[in-house]
């Protein structure tokens, strides 16, 4: 249901999200986001371009992992997110606590800026 | 008819029959001899006998065929006792000629017929229920051309009766005719002999006694009735008899063949007993477990059935359990047991005795010889369930090289099958597990339907209705009303992150802090700050509840409401016949889990109208997809709602529901969902 790819780019690790990302899948992406702070990146963009719908499971992901991200100082910003999945963000409130960006150059800027 | 009544009938027919013949042989003998005028013909006898002959067969017929239950041995017992009964008479007539042997009296041809006749009788009844009995063995194991067979015989049987009312010659070339059709059956069948294999060793002594028995009889009546041929008084001869003398030949035939092959049979028996005694070891094997006996019984079963099948002097079975290891020995000790092991050489079994072997096992890899010990063959099996060795079994005997591929083939069918009921018990327990856990889900749905409210009410001014659906057993939507003053109601509903039984238990603490907060007459952004406060400390990390709290003032007609990220609630505005989402920031319940969720919260007033409605949902609805995979959405959900807006709140429910299933079609909502309808000012005096 959902497929996720991992990038380096420069300092920047980069997880692109496609498919569907639900209860039963959420799993794979708190994995994706787990490995890259034992990494030690402190610098991730999410690529959701290819992300069709995100239950509130999923969103469950990136709320556990705020404070720690903000403990370990380590940026997170999302980027090329679809309108649906982006009105679901900002529904709950998560566009005031999670960086969004347009385009994969513009969320490289506002993590090195 | 009954068969009782048969019995007695058939009985009857033979004993009139058998008078009736007498009495017209010895009219003829009177006619004979005092050259009366009056006739009678020469057949009638002849007519009588075939009737008391076949009146005797249907009593046999009955009386043998009726004990279904007879075995082999009680129905040889039963010719046994019959020829024992009827030679005793026949020699009491013998006694009965010798002692008066010098007097005139046996010389008498009436004296000598009328013996006759009782002797003809006693015969009759001996070898027609000899026949009877015969039948029973012959037709064991029947097949359809066998007993079509068996017809044919019977039948041959009956036309040789007729065929001797011809009165032909003794010999004659008619005579041999018929008498060689009925040799030919004869042969055949006696070789029908099946019912032998199953006797055992003591009832093959004893079938072999009986029948030679019943054959000597059969030799001595032959004596008897030439005895009387010699006389030369005779009105009507048996051994004249195509009917006689095939019967005659056809019973001795059987009995010799029987007698010969139940001889030959003895050496072998011992080896049918012990494959029927290992089919029986095998079916106690499989159903031990079903009859309620323990798992260590039937390890037990196991070696016992085992040791038995491949004549083993010690065996031990050793099997790991969930609490220890179950061992079971025969005639050894435990430090015989690991100087065994040790003596051990084949790696194969060296790796079964370990309970490291797993793969599949050629069953000459399961024998081995062993030396400086006082067993010299051992045979070793491993015992699998769910493809993993969970024990062995060890067969020891002091025989070199005592086991064959054979005995090891047996003994794997015997593991196997214990297998086979191990697994199923822990399948019949999985699945009790299984009902339990549905049970308890049950109940846990039974609570969490009481923990919704069953009937809302916002006091006479304002209708509602609202309705709940779990994708799950259980679910994580939350609605309520609880009245918070005079014409002052708190309304929520809430949406907790995730399905299932999870959810279901962060329901139950988004009701505590509900009626907790809602009494307290709290502000609805009030509300959601100490909410998030409280569901802060409780909720696990990834979980988030999404709420909206309405205060509604039925005085005042205000609703001030603060939406803690929850789906927008929709506003159907009767005045200007618009619906429209209310748009307001907000942050679900549990995210941030400091002080600073205060900034994040909003509230908005606004005063309704007359007519005007609103509706509740969680994201269950605009969420469900429909085949192609398009989501209902907020559009549709707007449209819907908008196109039943001026209804009654039921109905509005029910309308929105029934467009929600049109669109889904076939595939089912996979999440929870909620609706709750609220109806303003519904009563036509405001």
């Amino acid at each position: 249901m959902v497929n996720i790819e991992k990038e380096k780019k420069d300092n920047i690790h980069i997880i692109r999200v496609s498919g569907e990302v639900d209860a039963g899948s959420s799993i794979h992406l708190d994995n994706a986001f787990k490995e890259g702070m034992e990494a030690g990146e402190s610098h991730i963009a999410v690529d959701l371009t290819n992300l069709a719908y995100i239950s509130s499971a999923g969103l469950g992901v990136f709320v556990s992992y705020l404070d720690e991200f903000e403990l370990k100082k380590i940026k997170l910003v999302l980027f090329g997110v679809q309108e649906t999945v982006r009105q679901v963000f900002d529904i709950l409130g998560l566009e005031k606590l999670i960086t969004i960006a347009e385009s994969e150059e513009q969320a490289i800027e506002k993590l090195n800026g | 008819m009954t068969s009782k009544l048969k019995i007695r009938l058939a009985f009857l027919g033979a004993l009139i029959n058998w008078l009736l013949f007498s009495a017209s042989n010895i009219y003829l003998l009177f006619i004979e001899s005092y050259e009366m005028k009056v006739q009678l013909a020469d057949f009638i006898p002849q007519l009588f006998f075939t009737g008391f002959v076949i009146s005797t067969f249907i009593y046999y017929r009955y009386v043998i065929s009726k004990a279904d239950t007879l075995n082999f041995t009680d129905l040889l017992w039963k010719v046994f006792i019959t020829g024992l009964i009827t030679t005793l008479i026949s020699l009491g007539i013998r006694f009965f000629f010798t002692v008066f042997a010098s007097s005139s009296i046996v010389e008498s041809p009436l004296t000598v017929n009328f013996f006759y006749n009782i002797l003809i009788g006693l015969v009759i009844v001996y070898m027609v229920s000899t026949l009877v009995v015969w039948k029973r063995l012959i037709l064991y194991q029947k097949s359809k051309n066998l007993l079509q067979f068996w017809g044919f015989f019977e039948i041959a049987l009956l036309l040789s009766l007729a065929y001797d009312f011809l009165e032909l010659e003794l010999f004659g070339t008619n005579f041999n005719i018929g008498l060689i059709v009925l040799s030919c059956f004869s042969l055949i069948l006696a070789f029908n002999l099946k019912w032998i294999a199953y006797l055992n060793f003591k009832q093959k002594w004893k079938g072999i006694l009986f029948i030679l028995l019943s054959a000597i009889y059969l030799y001595h009546f032959f004596l008897n009735l030439d005895d009387f041929r010699a006389t030369g008084a005779l009105v009507m001869d048996l051994m004249d008899s195509v009917f006689f003398l095939g019967l005659l030949g056809f019973l001795f035939l059987y009995a010799g063949i029987s007698i010969l092959v139940t001889l030959f049979n003895l050496p072998t028996s011992s080896v049918f007993e012990r494959k029927l005694k290992e089919a029986i070891d095998f079916q106690k094997l499989s159903q031990s477990i079903p009859r309620g006996e323990t798992i260590d019984q039937t390890y037990e079963i196991l070696l016992e059935s085992s040791m038995s099948a491949v004549f083993a002097d010690a065996a031990w079975i050793e099997v790991k359990e969930e609490d220890g290891i179950f061992q079971s020995i025969r005639n050894l000790k435990e430090a015989q047991i690991d100087k065994i092991k040790s003596q051990v050489k084949s790696g194969t079994i060296k790796d079964i005795l370990s309970l490291n072997f797993d793969k599949d096992h050629s069953p000459s890899r399961l024998t081995d010889s062993l030396k400086d010990s006082k067993y010299k063959s051992i045979i070793a099996l491993p015992i699998h369930v769910q493809q993993k060795q969970i024990g062995y079994i060890v067969m020891l005997n002091e025989v070199p090289e005592a086991f064959n591929r054979e005995m090891v083939n047996i003994i794997t069918t015997f593991v196997n099958q214990t297998s086979i009921s191990l697994e199923n018990l822990s399948l019949i327990k999985e699945s009790l597990e299984n009902e339990r856990y549905k049970e308890q889900l049950k109940i846990a749905k039974n609570v969490q339907k009481s923990l919704l409210p069953g009937e809302v009410s916002m006091g006479s001014n304002i209708e509602i209705d609202a309705f709940a659906m779990a994708a799950d057993e259980v679910g994580g939507d939350y609605y309520d009303v609880l009245e918070i003053g005079k014409d002052k109601y708190g309304l929520i509903i809430a949406d907790v992150s995730g399905k299932g039984t999870s959810a279901a238990f962060q329901m139950a603490q988004m009701k505590g802090v509900f009626h907790s907060l809602a009494s307290q007459k709290l502000s609805p952004s009030q509300f959601n700050i100490q909410a998030n406060t409280a569901l802060s400390n409780c909720l696990e990390r990834s979980s988030f509840i999404t709420a909206t709290y309405f205060d509604i003032d039925a005085n005042k007609k205000t609703i001030e409401f603060s939406r803690a990220g929850h789906c927008p609630t929709l506003m159907f505005c009767s005045e200007t016949n618009e619906t429209k989402y209310l748009e307001s920031e907000g942050m679900g319940l549990g995210i941030v889990r400091n002080s600073s969720y205060k900034k994040y919260v909003h509230s908005t007033t606004l005063s309704y109208n007359q007519g005007d409605t609103m509706l509740l949902y969680t994201d269950g609805i605009t969420e469900a997809k429909n085949e192609k995979g398009e989501q209902f959405g907020d559009d549709r959900l707007k449209d819907s709602f908008k196109s039943h807006a001026k209804k009654a709140p039921t109905q509005i429910k029910e309308a929105i529901k029934r467009d929600l299933a049109k669109f889904t079609g076939e595939v089912t909502i996979d999440d929870d969902y909620t609706m709750v309808v609220v109806k303003f000012n519904t009563n036509n005096d405001g």
